[in-house]
C-alpha cells in the first residue's frame, strides 16, 4: 500500500512538473509570436511610409518637369505619329 | 486560581509548589473552543471572500496582470484607379504629460524634451504649468522621434498611437479628396463622403502581463481590428494632372478668378478627373480660406450661357419642329419678346439650324425655343438632371435653379434655351453632355471606379437626334465656328462654347463665364470634356478663346492616355507605310 502511495506521488510530482515546464514553454513560444507579430505591424509601417514616399516622387508634375528639362522630350506633332497594330 | 498541593516531605527548591500547579480540566477545552471559533470564523470569512462575494477581490487580482489592449485600426486608403495613393494614413505619436509628475524633470531633461518636439524651452513650461491633469505636449510625432523621447525615460511623459493622413498628390487633387481633422474624422470631399466607409474600427484584447510588461498570455476572446475600407476613385491621376495644371494656367494666363475642369467617361459615367482652381495642400492647411476650399465643379452653380443651346435645339430636332437644314432667320442680330431684346454678339443673317449651333446664335435658338411648349422645354431639362443633385455622394453639391414651367414667361422660355435664368453647376453640364455623346441617353456620373459600362441611362433625345446634334457640335471647332481653338490634332471632335454675364445683385455685370463642353472622338464618343472659367480679367472673355485651348489639351492628352487611336488621320497613316516597320 505504501509503496503504491509512493508511485503515485512520483507520478503527480512528476505531472506536476511536466505542466510548469509546458506552461513556460508555451509563453515562451507564445512571446516568440507576439514578437513577430509586432515586427508585422512595423514592417506594415515601414510599407506604408514608402508608399508614400513613392507616390511622392512620382508625382505627376516632377516627373514632367524631369522628362521635359533633364530628358528634353516632347511631345511629338500630330504628323509624326502614326497607328501602330497593322490595322 | 491556582491550587496547592500538599507539599511532599521536606522542601527543596526544585520541587516549590508553584511549579506544582495544575490546569482545570474545562480551561483547556475552554481554549481550544475559542481557538476552533477563530478558526471557523477564519474560514467562514475565507469561503465568504473566495467563494461567495469574489468579485471585488477578483478584481483587484485581475488589475494586478490583466490589461485590455486596444488594437488600433488604420483608417482606408483613397487611390485613383489605377491604384495611385491620393490619401493614406501612416501612425504617428502624440506625446501628451501629466504636469504634476513632469514638473519634476530637470532642466537638462526639459531642454532636451524641448529639442526633440521643436518647442522653446519656455513654451514647454508654458505648457507644464497647467493646471490640468493632462496636456498634449506634441501631436503627430514621428515614429522615430518618438522612440527616441521613450527613450529618455522622463518622469510624467506619456504617449499614445495616433494616425497622420498623407496626400502624396496634394493640391491637384485637393478638392476631390478633401481632408481629414487630427482625430482622423472626414472634413471634406470624399474623406468626409465615405467616412463611414474609410474609419476603421478599433479591436480589443484581454492579456496577462508578466512583471517586466511582456505580453505572456491571451485571455478570453480578442476582438480583431477592422481596417477601414479603401476607396478605389474613378479618377485617372494622369488625366486628372492634365486637367489640372492646364486648368490652372488658364486661370493664372487670364487673370480669372476661378476655374473648373471636368473630364467623364461616357460609357461608364466615371469621373477621370476633376480639378478645380484655386485650390490648397491638404498637406499643410494652416492658411486656408472658404476660396480654396470651395469644390466649385461640384457646389457653385453658374449660369451657363450657350453650352446649354445644343440641347434646346435637339430637342427642337426631335419634336420635329425643326430639321438640320432649316433656315432660320437670325438677321437683324435681335429679336424683341415683350420688353425685353435678345441681341447675337454677332448679327448674322439667314442660318441654318446647324449655323445656329456653329455660330452661336442667340436669335436662332430662341426662335427655336419659342416653337416648343414650356413643359417639353422642362422635362427635357430635368431628364437631363438640371435642378437637382446629381447624387455623389458628394458634401455640398448643389442642384442648381431650374424654375417649374407653369411660371415660365416668353422672355424666361427664350433665355434659358441659351442658357440663363437658369443655373448649373459644372458636373451636372458634363453630365447632360452625356445624352448628346452617347445614343440620346443620359447616365449618371459615378466618383467610384465602376467596373462595367452603364449599359442604358435615362433616354431624353433619340439616336438619331443625339447623332445629327453630334455632327453640328463638329461644326463649332472648325473654320467658321466659334471655338476652332479647341480642336484637337489627330481626333474628330464636337464641343460647345458658353459665354455667359454674370449675374451681380440681380442685374447681368460686365463679368463673365466663359466654358466649353465637347465630346471626342467624334467617330465612337469616350469622353465628355467640360471646363469652366470664371471671370476672365485679361480683356478676352469668350468662351471658345478662354476655356477651347484648355479643353483640346486635356482632351488630346486625355484620349492618348486612354489610348483612343486617333480618328482624324487618314492621309498620315497611309503617307506612312515605309516608317511603320520602324516604329
Amino acid at each position: 500500500m505504501f509503496r503504491l502511495n509512493l508511485v503515485l506521488l512520483l507520478i503527480v510530482v512528476m505531472c506536476a512538473l511536466g505542466t510548469v515546464t509546458a506552461q513556460h514553454r508555451a509563453r515562451k513560444l507564445f512571446q516568440a509570436l507576439e514578437g513577430e507579430q509586432e515586427r508585422v505591424r512595423q514592417l506594415d509601417v515601414e510599407y506604408g511610409q514608402l508608399q508614400i514616399e513613392m507616390s511622392t516622387w512620382a508625382t505627376h508634375p516632377r516627373i514632367e518637369k524631369i522628362a521635359r528639362e533633364r530628358l528634353r522630350m516632347a511631345l511629338p506633332a500630330a504628323a509624326r505619329q502614326a497607328e501602330a497594330g497593322g490595322r | 486560581m491556582v491550587v496547592r498541593r500538599r507539599p511532599q516531605r521536606g522542601h527543596r527548591y526544585t520541587e516549590s509548589p508553584v511549579l506544582q500547579l495544575a490546569l482545570q480540566g474545562w480551561r483547556s477545552r475552554m481554549v481550544g473552543l475559542l481557538l476552533m471559533g477563530a478558526f471557523l470564523l477564519l474560514l467562514s470569512r475565507a469561503f465568504y471572500l473566495q467563494v461567495i462575494n469574489n468579485d471585488f477581490l477578483q478584481e483587484k487580482g485581475d488589475s494586478r496582470y490583466l490589461r485590455d489592449i486596444e488594437i488600433s485600426a488604420s483608417r482606408g486608403k483613397v487611390t485613383d484607379r489605377n491604384g495611385e495613393m491620393l490619401a493614406v494614413s501612416t501612425p504617428m505619436k502624440s506625446i501628451w504629460a501629466i504636469p504634476a509628475d513632469a514638473r519634476t524633470m530637470n532642466v537638462e531633461q526639459k531642454r532636451q524634451l524641448a529639442e526633440m518636439v521643436d518647442l522653446k524651452p519656455r513654451e514647454l513650461d508654458g505648457r507644464l504649468a497647467s493646471e490640468k491633469s493632462f496636456v498634449f505636449i506634441k501631436r503627430q510625432v514621428p515614429p522615430q522621434v518618438a522612440d527616441r523621447i521613450a527613450g529618455l525615460k522622463l518622469p510624467g511623459v506619456h504617449q499614445e498611437k495616433e494616425y497622420r493622413r498623407y496626400y502624396p498628390a496634394g493640391d491637384m487633387t485637393a478638392h476631390l479628396v478633401g481632408f481629414t481633422g487630427v482625430d482622423d474624422k472626414g472634413l471634406e470631399g470624399v474623406e468626409l463622403a465615405f467616412q463611414r466607409e474609410l474609419l476603421g474600427r478599433p479591436g480589443a484584447r484581454t492579456v496577462i502581463r508578466d512583471r517586466r510588461g511582456n505580453i505572456v498570455e491571451d485571455v478570453g476572446a480578442t476582438r480583431p481590428p477592422q481596417d477601414g475600407r479603401d476607396i478605389v476613385l474613378a479618377i485617372d491621376s494622369k488625366i486628372q494632372y492634365l486637367a489640372y495644371s492646364n486648368l490652372k494656367n488658364a486661370v493664372i494666363e487670364n487673370k480669372a478668378k476661378a476655374g473648373g475642369a471636368i473630364v467623364v467617361d461616357t460609357r461608364t459615367g466615371e469621373i477621370l478627373a476633376l480639378a478645380n482652381w484655386p485650390t490648397y495642400n491638404p498637406n499643410n492647411r494652416d492658411k486656408l480660406s472658404g476660396e480654396q476650399l470651395r469644390n466649385r465643379a461640384v457646389t457653385d452653380t453658374f449660369e451657363p450661357g450657350s453650352t446649354l443651346k445644343p440641347f434646346t435645339v435637339a430637342l427642337g430636332l426631335e419634336r420635329g419642329k425643326v430639321r438640320y437644314d432649316s433656315v432660320i432667320d437670325c438677321a437683324p442680330g435681335r429679336i424683341t419678346i415683350g420688353k425685353a431684346t435678345i441681341n447675337d454678339s454677332h448679327p448674322h443673317g439667314a442660318l441654318t439650324v446647324a449655323q445656329v449651333i456653329q455660330k452661336s446664335s442667340n436669335v436662332g435658338t430662341t426662335k427655336i425655343a419659342l416653337m416648343l411648349p414650356p413643359r417639353e422645354m422642362w422635362e427635357m431639362f430635368d431628364a437631363l438632371g438640371f435642378g437637382r443633385p446629381p447624387q455623389l455622394g458628394f458634401p455640398g453639391e448643389v442642384g442648381g435653379r431650374l424654375r417649374p414651367w407653369k411660371s415660365w414667361k416668353p422672355i424666361e422660355q427664350a433665355t434659358m434655351s441659351y442658357g440663363h435664368g437658369i443655373s448649373v453647376s459644372l458636373i451636372q453640364l458634363a453630365r447632360a453632355y452625356t445624352a448628346l455623346a452617347r445614343s440620346g441617353d443620359v447616365i449618371p456620373v459615378s466618383l467610384l471606379r465602376a467596373d462595367q459600362p452603364v449599359a442604358h441611362g435615362t433616354q431624353v433625345y433619340s439616336p438619331q437626334t443625339a447623332r445629327e446634334m453630334r455632327s453640328m457640335l463638329e461644326l463649332v471647332v472648325q473654320a467658321g465656328g466659334t471655338a476652332p481653338k479647341a480642336a484637337v490634332p489627330g481626333y474628330r471632335i464636337g464641343g460647345k462654347t458658353g459665354t455667359a454675364h454674370k449675374l451681380e445683385g440681380g442685374a447681368y455685370a460686365n463679368k463673365y463665364v466663359a466654358s466649353f463642353v465637347g465630346v471626342a472622338p467624334m467617330s465612337d464618343p469616350r469622353l465628355v470634356v467640360a471646363v469652366m472659367i470664371d471671370e476672365p480679367g485679361a480683356g478676352r472673355y469668350y468662351g471658345g478663346d478662354i476655356a477651347g485651348p484648355v479643353f483640346s489639351q486635356v482632351m488630346a492628352g486625355a484620349l492618348r492616355t486612354l489610348g483612343v487611336p486617333p480618328d482624324a488621320l487618314p492621309m498620315h497613316v497611309a503617307a506612312l507605310p515605309e516608317q511603320e516597320g520602324k516604329l
